[in-house]
């Protein structure tokens, strides 16, 4: 009765069918998918009778200097399984990527740490701004340059 | 003619004892319904994820404790459940079952700590808290005994734990066993029919479970609103695959049925702590690991466990150094706390508190 893992090949040929010119790659259980694409994928894969991604686990950002990854954890309740899904977003400045806070209510507070504390912020969320710093605040601190 | 009201706009908190920690509503009433609610917090934010970059993985075990200060053993075995996943660590059988009794032990604590802060927030001033800290206070003490800590207890470490536990230990557990056993029927019979308990919570602030789902909630919150998900069942791990145990289901969703969810998971925990004290064999408590532990490169984990409040998760990931590249804590008390407009809105400023409690949520958690 335990829950499985889909890794990514499972998921990437799925997701492709679905929403097309969107899926990256797929290495070690993980779809990596297009930055723009990633609220079509998402919410293909909460919508696809199949998948069934009810519930949003977490959603992470990974600072790589270079680049930054961000990293989300889903999981069906029905269906008992869970998917990582990752997106790639190049470049330090204006960094920007569509919002699943439609689909999921649970991503509202999680985006917004993510643009307070790694500086990525999420076009389509209803109220992108500080979540534990103050306005004002200035700089992101869990960037690898902020010291 | 009816009385003209006007909105106001309310501060509760940050230093408001009801809030359970430093945490702000902004409300605004009419009169005394709630007409707008915003959660806002941080004041507690110590950039927990920040310094785990700086120190080894040893020794983030402390940093854990003090996210959730009022279940840190549980704190400790979500990161060490991430960290063995990260290298591939098997843990021996023992230090499995000292791991889920603690857990367990911490989870009673923790319940009975939300409980008693839930009926001292509806106005039962003192005696149900008294009862449920008297028990409380037993098990930090059966902690003490185990590590030498109550709070801070830091007892467990990747690839098993750090002390086992000493000989009058075993007879300290059974003699609380046996003593909880009555407190307990103490506290259930003070509270569990009470009328005005049930007079003021039943119905109040309902969430609906399509919604609780949307928006992430987890542990007994979720369970309160009638899924029957609990990370113990659907991915054990530990000794939790050998335990027998009831997911206790409530359907209302409502401050009763939060409440209500949360007794009867004590029954569970104990039930568990006593299968732990049945199966544990003697052995080895820790797996042979280096003193600095050093992952591979890109190697990442999702540490996951059914907390106290929730579903709480460490995200690591290494780039071969002896501290992980990102650490990255999934809180439950956070996450949970996306529904408080929802549960908010529409009800009394009386109420308002209570709902608060309900949700049991702890700011060391929430603010990181």
């Amino acid at each position: 009765m335990a829950v499985q893992q889909l890794t990514g090949e499972d998921l990437a040929d799925k997701v492709a069918a679905g929403v097309p010119d969107a899926v990256e790659g797929m290495a070690d259980g993980v779809l990596r998918v297009k930055a723009p694409k990633i609220a079509d994928v998402a919410g293909f894969m909460k919508s696809d009778a199949g998948l069934d991604f009810n519930f949003l686990n977490s959603i992470s950002a990974v600072d790589y200097i270079s680049h930054f990854e961000v990293v989300y954890h889903l999981t069906s309740l029905t269906k008992q399984h869970t998917a990582i899904v990752k997106t790639r977003l190049d470049g330090r400045e204006d960094l920007s990527l569509p919002s699943v806070y439609h689909l999921w209510r649970g991503a509202d507070f999680q985006e917004r740490e993510i643009w307070d504390l790694m500086g990525i912020s999420f076009s389509g969320h209803p109220n992108m701004k500080r979540i534990m710093l103050w306005e004002g605040f200035e700089g992101h601190p869990l960037r690898k340059d902020y010291l | 003619m009816p009385i003209q009201t006007e909105p106001m706009t309310v501060n509760i908190g940050p230093q408001h004892p009801s809030t359970h920690g430093v945490f702000r509503l902004r409300v605004t009433f009419d009169g005394e319904n709630i007409l707008e609610v915003e959660p806002i917090f941080g004041y507690l934010h110590r950039g927990t994820e920040k310094l785990a970059e700086e120190r080894n993985y040893v020794q983030i075990v402390t940093l854990t404790d003090r996210l959730d200060y009022v279940s840190s053993m549980i704190n400790n075995q979500a990161y060490c459940l991430a960290v063995e996943d990260l290298l591939d660590l098997e843990v021996p059988q023992r230090a499995k079952y000292l791991r889920t009794l603690t857990a367990e032990l911490q989870r009673v604590a923790s319940h009975l700590m939300g409980i008693g802060f839930f009926l001292q927030d509806l106005g039962t001033l003192g005696t149900p808290l008294m009862y449920a800290f008297r028990s409380r206070e037993r098990i930090l003490d059966l902690f003490e005994m185990l590590c030498g800590a109550r709070i801070t207890v830091s007892y467990m470490r990747p690839g098993g734990v750090f002390f086992d536990a000493p000989d009058d230990f075993w007879p300290a557990l059974d003699q609380f066993l046996k003593d909880f056993e009555t407190e307990y029927k103490e506290i259930e019979q003070l509270i569990l029919e009470n009328e005005i308990v049930m007079v003021r919570t039943r119905g109040v602030s309902v969430l609906p479970l399509d919604l609780a789902i949307n928006a992430s909630v987890s542990g007994p919150v979720l369970r309160a609103s009638g899924l029957d998900w609990d990370w113990r069942k659907m991915d054990p791990y530990d000794a939790y695959d050998r335990m027998e145990f009831d997911v206790p289901i409530a359907t209302g969703g409502d401050n009763y049925d939060r409440f209500w969810v949360r007794i009867q998971e004590i029954h569970q925990s104990i039930r568990m702590v006593k299968q732990c004290i049945q199966q544990i064999e003697p052995g080895p408590i820790r797996a042979d690991v280096p003193l600095i532990l050093r992952p591979k490169p890109g190697a990442e984990a999702y540490g996951r466990v059914e907390a106290s409040k929730g579903e709480l998760a460490f995200y690591l990931v290494s780039d071969g150094g002896i501290s992980p590249y990102r650490c990255k804590v999934r809180s439950p008390s956070l996450i949970n706390l996306t529904v408080t407009e929802h549960l908010l809105v529409g009800w009394k400023l009386a109420d308002m508190i209570v709902t608060l409690g309900s949700l049991d949520i702890n700011m060391g958690e929430v603010d990181r």
